[in-house]
């Protein structure tokens, strides 16, 4: 689960992190009322959205008074903030944060991440701060430090000291480089985070160390502990088809392509997404219903991608294990008839009570095509969307 | 013996009172010599209890010590599943199977951590168990669909490992062992640490190993395949359609950084000598190409 800077600030500033005096603001008039509220002579007017690139999309403007304060509110909040990470059509922006302006003398990138080959809550640091950290990766891999952190021993006062040197930052600045480095370890530990990252981190000219951004990913498995990270969920920012589906315990991701997946297991369906590209159709969604879907999970899948305008048919793809394929024929079957079925269908079957299944789908009447294997299924499937 | 398990080996089920625990420990006891292989069941507070005549100890410790059972497979809620886990290391078991979906990364962190230097196996979580067939079964997988064997299958995937095996079975190739690893970014048996084990079972002759986006545990594995392994193995991974940044089901299943796309891994897995496919439907008759 992703959050905004702003709220990826307040969680900084509980752990020590120095961060640059900021206020949340939904309209025009809040915006100015907080540069006045915050005071100073330069501020920064910054969208938030969960993309990133913000900057170079027009999304981040330096005011130098308050009617530019006012000037750039009114041009960003509402537009629509295209970045490399949003695609063409882009994000509106609903909320800012006002903040002071920062003389900025230096640019560090500071993250951390969990490194899964390692089993270890990686630190990752640059001399290269503001940069996109993938480019600095690689082009200049060496200009990236790291230290495994030892989860008794945290982040240590030595490690924090070693890699703020490498990456230049003054002895001077050193003590709030540790608070900063430390203290986004125990955010990212105690907050159940699996990505937190600050871009850039920065050297003022009196010497202090501030944190410009946050941005924070959040382990969804474990939001049951993390109520108030759950609150600053932002559903605005979310896929209305994949926020729907996790209403139903659905794992739902949309795509691009015309042709609805509804599968049990995630590497089956990712498989099927696969297949289908392989015989040259484009997969509209990946749709795990999981291990123990019902007639009820089954009709709403159904749903859901019949939401879908550009959709053009549906495959069925399911191995049953625990799950049986005459109760997923049943919720097939009933899901068809319920939601009115307006596009082509092609179930394949196979595993736990595949006959019953079968027997079930070819009585219903319904005009379902049947697949004999995966292949035969997927070749049907794109044969069916393009009319054929 | 296959590998890991076979029909000599004892198992204890962590979380044997609740419904999934339930259910598939009366699953695996109905497969094969279930009803020997499966002795006991921990639920703290329950002992004296018992589930289909499998006695129900307090503790894991418990449990080792009045049965003998060396293996455990864990049904345990998230929440509680790592120390489930913890507690199985402690008591020094042989292999631990968690089968658990959805527990919190940093909570694996700590129990990998506690568990280094210690002799326990970790398989999972969030896997579908392993089979050796016709000898036992521990775990959710259907056991009707596999025969016994010399193919090896290893796959961070549950339905998508039950495609292979059940590709390979219609064509007449039994399995000697499968393996799934589990689909979270930080588990225990890794596709490597499985392919060591197919290497050296006389019982094996060849290996499917189905990988997934995400990690670089694929690309690790081919690299010691193409200087280790004596057996041709045939390779898939899901999720060439993926888009990047997205978590595709799998906790561990996502692109990140640039990392972890199904082609980079496939590529690497074609230098190092595995017989790719990217046709998930082929799978079984890749291998049989192979072997014949």
């Amino acid at each position: 689960m992703k959050i905004h800077e702003y709220q990826g600030k307040e969680i900084l500033r509980q752990f020590g992190v120095p961060t640059p005096r900021g206020i949340a603001c939904f309209t025009v008039d809040e915006a100015v009322a907080a540069a006045q509220e915050l005071g100073g002579a330069v501020w920064v007017v910054k969208a938030q959205i969960h993309a990133g690139g913000r900057g170079k999309g027009g999304g981040v403007k330096v005011a130098k008074s308050l009617d530019q304060v006012s000037e750039y509110a009114g041009q960003i909040l509402g537009m629509q903030l295209v970045t490399h990470q949003t695609g063409a059509e882009g994000q509106k922006v609903r909320r800012l944060l006002i903040e002071e302006g920062a003389a900025i003398v230096k640019e560090y990138y500071v993250a951390m991440v969990v490194d899964r080959a390692k089993q270890r809550v990686v630190l990752m640091a640059s001399s290269e701060g503001g940069m996109d950290i993938e480019e600095v990766a690689a082009h200049t891999p060496e200009k990236i430090h790291k230290i495994w952190i030892d989860p008794a021993a945290g982040l240590t006062d030595a490690e924090s000291d070693q890699v703020s040197l490498k990456i230049g930052i003054p002895e001077a600045a050193l003590a709030e480089a540790r608070a900063t480095l430390q203290g986004l370890y125990r955010a990212f530990v105690e907050k159940d985070a699996m990505l937190a990252e600050i871009n850039p981190l920065v050297l003022t000219a009196d010497q202090n160390i501030r944190a410009l951004d946050a941005k924070f990913n959040f382990d969804s498995n474990a939001l049951y502990r993390r109520p108030e990270v759950v609150a600053y969920r932002d559903l605005d920012e979310e896929d209305p088809a994949e926020v729907e589906a996790s209403k139903f315990d659905l794992s739902y991701i949309s795509l691009d392509g015309d042709i609805g997946c509804l599968v049990n297991g995630a590497g089956l369906a990712m498989a099927t997404m696969d297949i289908i590209k392989l015989f040259g159709g484009s997969p509209a969604n990946f749709l795990d219903v999981g291990g123990g879907a019902t007639k009820e999970k089954v009709t709403e899948a159904f749903k859901l991608m019949l939401k879908n305008p550009k959709l053009k048919a549906i495959l069925v793809n399911i191995f049953g294990g625990i799950m049986r394929c005459d109760v997923i024929a049943e919720g097939v079957v009933a899901a068809a008839r319920e939601v009115h079925l307006s596009v082509p269908l092609v179930v394949r079957l196979e595993g736990t009570n595949v006959d019953l299944g079968k027997k079930i789908l070819a009585e219903s009447g319904l005009p379902i095509i049947s697949g004999s294997d995966m292949a035969d299924a997927a070749q049907k499937v794109v044969a069916a969307a393009k009319g054929k | 013996m296959a590998i890991l398990i076979d029909k000599n080996t004892r198992v204890m089920t962590q979380g044997m009172t609740g419904k999934v625990g339930q259910f598939h420990t009366t699953n695996s006891k109905a497969y094969a010599n279930g009803a020997e292989c499966f002795v006991a069941g921990v639920t703290p507070g329950k002992a004296g209890q018992s589930f289909e005549g499998i006695p129900i100890y307090n503790s894991v410790k418990d449990a080792k010590e009045q049965t003998g059972a060396t293996v455990s497979v864990i049904y345990v809620p998230p929440p509680y599943a790592a120390a489930a886990i913890d507690e199985a290391v402690e008591a020094d078991l042989d292999l631990v199977i968690c089968i658990t979906e959805g527990i919190p990364v940093h909570d694996m962190l700590k129990t990998r951590y506690k568990m280094q230097g210690k002799r326990t196996v970790l398989i999972g979580p969030n896997c579908p168990g392993l089979i050796t067939p016709d000898e036992i079964k521990i775990g959710i997988m259907p056991g009707h669909i596999h025969k016994k064997g010399r193919i090896g299958v290893v796959s961070r995937s549950g339905t998508l490992t039950y495609e292979a095996v059940g590709q390979l079975s219609a064509l007449g190739l039994g399995q000697s062992s499968c393996v799934g690893i589990g689909g979270d970014p930080i588990n225990g048996l890794k596709h490597i640490d499985v392919l060591r084990l197919f290497n050296d079972d006389p019982e094996t002759d060849a290996v499917i190993m189905v990988g997934e986006i995400g990690g670089s545990d694929e690309e690790e594995c081919a690299r010691w395949i193409k200087g280790n392994m004596r057996k041709p193995v045939v390779g898939f991974i899901a999720g060439i359609t993926a888009p990047p940044g997205k978590r595709m089901g799998h906790a561990g299943a996502i692109i990140s950084g640039g990392q972890g796309g199904a082609d980079d891994k496939l590529a690497v897995m074609e230098e190092c000598g595995i017989h790719i496919t990217r046709n998930p439907a082929e799978m079984g008759r890749v291998m049989r190409a192979l072997i014949s």
